[in-house]
């Protein structure tokens, strides 16, 4: 594999740029592996990487039904952040916003992730009071917040509507969330995990589970048969469905959550802003679109393409925040099928088949827990044992009643 | 956007009506005497189909009526409308 430097660019430039190979090889499946990842998305790339280079696994491949990157993660809004209420959430949250941190350097791959801040809203009393609790939750939780009355937030935030609908009256803002470019945090994974050995086979589509005596034993793939003991599912929208190929029901429902950029501007917004009056949220990405979204198509999909109502429900709110982009044009609209859980807290941990694990229920926001995720999943395919930072997501919680309900606490909006 | 031909009012827009989940679920008769797997089977676990689905829907800014379709959650078509009390009724194509 060829490193990435200043160095490696200007001396492929005496050469004008041709010597590049591939990120990553295009392997095709051997016979068996020690342990296999479903999903090439950026959960399943970063498990099969911390696998290699943190416990020491080579034989590993991971599977991909289309392309690698190409599903939720290829289709989120990039939003990178902490600020949720239980400990067990901010805890792993803030593990897997500080991996960003200095995932480029780690990678050798410029994910490009921006340390822009992110804003929420309050507006009216009672949001007042929640944010103000949220700000405390996360201080003592250890993940930084600040608390802003309007006079700062407007200050800050230059064009947002001084008189909206839902007037702004406070904003939390979580100076160390941001931004990272999508697709670079999937191919930035392939290419370490390729480099440490693990197989990327897109493509292929595992169709079947070989379980005896409630262990898997083996996949059944498009491209042939694979012994394996140890698999990894982290499909995200689509993990019911694996799911009943393998046997089992979870607790999840899959919805469309859509995004949409508008053509490219010169920068006017410098941090992420979330209106939770509206669910609006937006952010600028460096080529210069406004990156936006808000609720969920609250009925069940399996189609990534979004339904009209959230589309002009997301528009008004955005224009509600800033009327100044009222004359801005959307480019694109698309939707990602998410993994949506009754607490809105992950799954990761063990299935109800031995060897089988876990890696889903992120709901609308798996994105940001990528590094995270990957780590602590690699953690427990690799020793058996959860993780300490993810114990709590055990899918036995909703058997127990020891549910994170933090789509009342922190106000997730599905 | 889906047009839902609600029972009472007749077609009408997605937005004027709530999905409320999978149909038919159906609560433990005892629930004092059943156990705590059986239970969250019941209150949270889904067969959260690709394809072909059953759910209920209530017309919120409508009647206010409660009934059940028969939907594809790939495709989005409604195959059947049907009452919330009603047996799933036979759909073309179906084995």
């Amino acid at each position: 594999m060829t490193r990435y430097s200043a160095w490696s660019l200007l001396r492929a430039g005496l050469s004008g740029q041709r010597t590049w190979t591939p990120a990553w090889r295009d392997a095709k499946p051997k016979k068996s592996y020690e342990a296999v990842i479903i999903g090439g998305g950026g959960h399943g790339l970063a498990t099969a990487y911390y696998l290699a280079s943190k416990h020491g696994l080579r034989d590993i491949a991971v599977l991909e039904r289309g392309w690698i990157g190409g599903g939720n993660t290829g289709r989120n809004t990039t939003v990178i952040r902490s600020n949720y209420f239980f400990p067990e959430s901010t805890r792993f949250y803030d593990f897997s916003l500080s991996l960003y941190e200095d995932l480029s350097r780690e990678l050798n791959y410029n994910i490009m992730f921006s340390r822009r801040g992110m804003w929420s809203f309050a507006h009216d009393r009672h949001g007042v009071e929640m944010l103000r609790r949220s700000a405390n939750a996360m201080r003592l939780n250890g993940a930084d917040a600040e608390y802003h009355e309007a006079d700062e937030v407007f200050r800050r935030i230059p064009g947002l509507n001084p008189s909206p609908r839902f007037p702004i009256l406070a904003g939390l803002l979580q100076p160390r969330g941001g931004t990272a470019r999508h697709d670079a945090v999937a191919w930035g994974y392939a290419r370490a995990a390729d480099s440490l050995g693990v197989d990327i086979i897109q493509n292929c589509e595992v169709t079947g589970f070989d379980i005896r005596d409630g262990r898997i034993r083996g996949l059944e793939t498009s491209l042939g048969d694979i012994a394996v003991e140890r698999v990894g599912l982290a499909v995200a929208g689509h993990s019911s469905v694996m799911a009943a190929r393998a046997g089992f029901r979870l607790p999840i429902v899959s919805y469309a959550l859509q995004a949409f950029v508008s053509e490219p501007m010169k920068p006017v917004l410098d941090t992420v802003v979330l209106a939770p009056s509206t669910g609006t949220y937006l952010s600028q990405s460096d080529k210069g679109e406004i990156v936006v979204g808000s609720a969920l198509d609250l009925f069940p999909s399996y189609a990534q393409r979004g339904s009209l109502p959230v589309l002009e429900h997301t528009a008004a709110g955005l224009i509600d925040l800033f009327p100044h982009f009222s004359r801005v044009r959307l480019l694109r609209q698309w939707a990602g099928i998410v993994d949506v859980v009754q607490d809105s807290t992950p799954i990761l941990g063990e299935s109800p088949v031995k060897g089988l694990y876990l890696n889903c229920g992120w709901g609308t926001g798996g994105f940001k827990a990528i590094p995270g995720g990957g780590f602590c999943f690699a953690h427990n395919i690799a020793t058996g044992e959860a993780h300490p930072l993810a114990a709590a997501f055990s899918l036995d919680r909703f058997r127990t009643g020891a549910l994170i309900d933090e789509a009342a606490a922190s106000g997730i909006a599905h | 956007m889906l047009l839902i031909d609600c029972p009472w009012c007749g077609p009408r827009a997605e937005s004027e009506f709530r999905c409320g989940g999978e149909s038919p679920i159906v609560r433990p008769a005892d629930p004092a005497a059943t156990d705590d797997t059986t239970w969250a089977d019941y209150m949270f676990f889904r067969d959260n189909v690709k394809g072909l689905g059953f759910e209920r829907w209530h017309h919120r800014y409508g009647c206010g009526l409660w009934f059940n379709i028969a939907r594809d959650t790939v495709s989005h078509r409604i195959l059947a409308v049907y009452g919330i009390t009603d047996p799933r009724p036979a759909l073309e194509g179906e084995a």
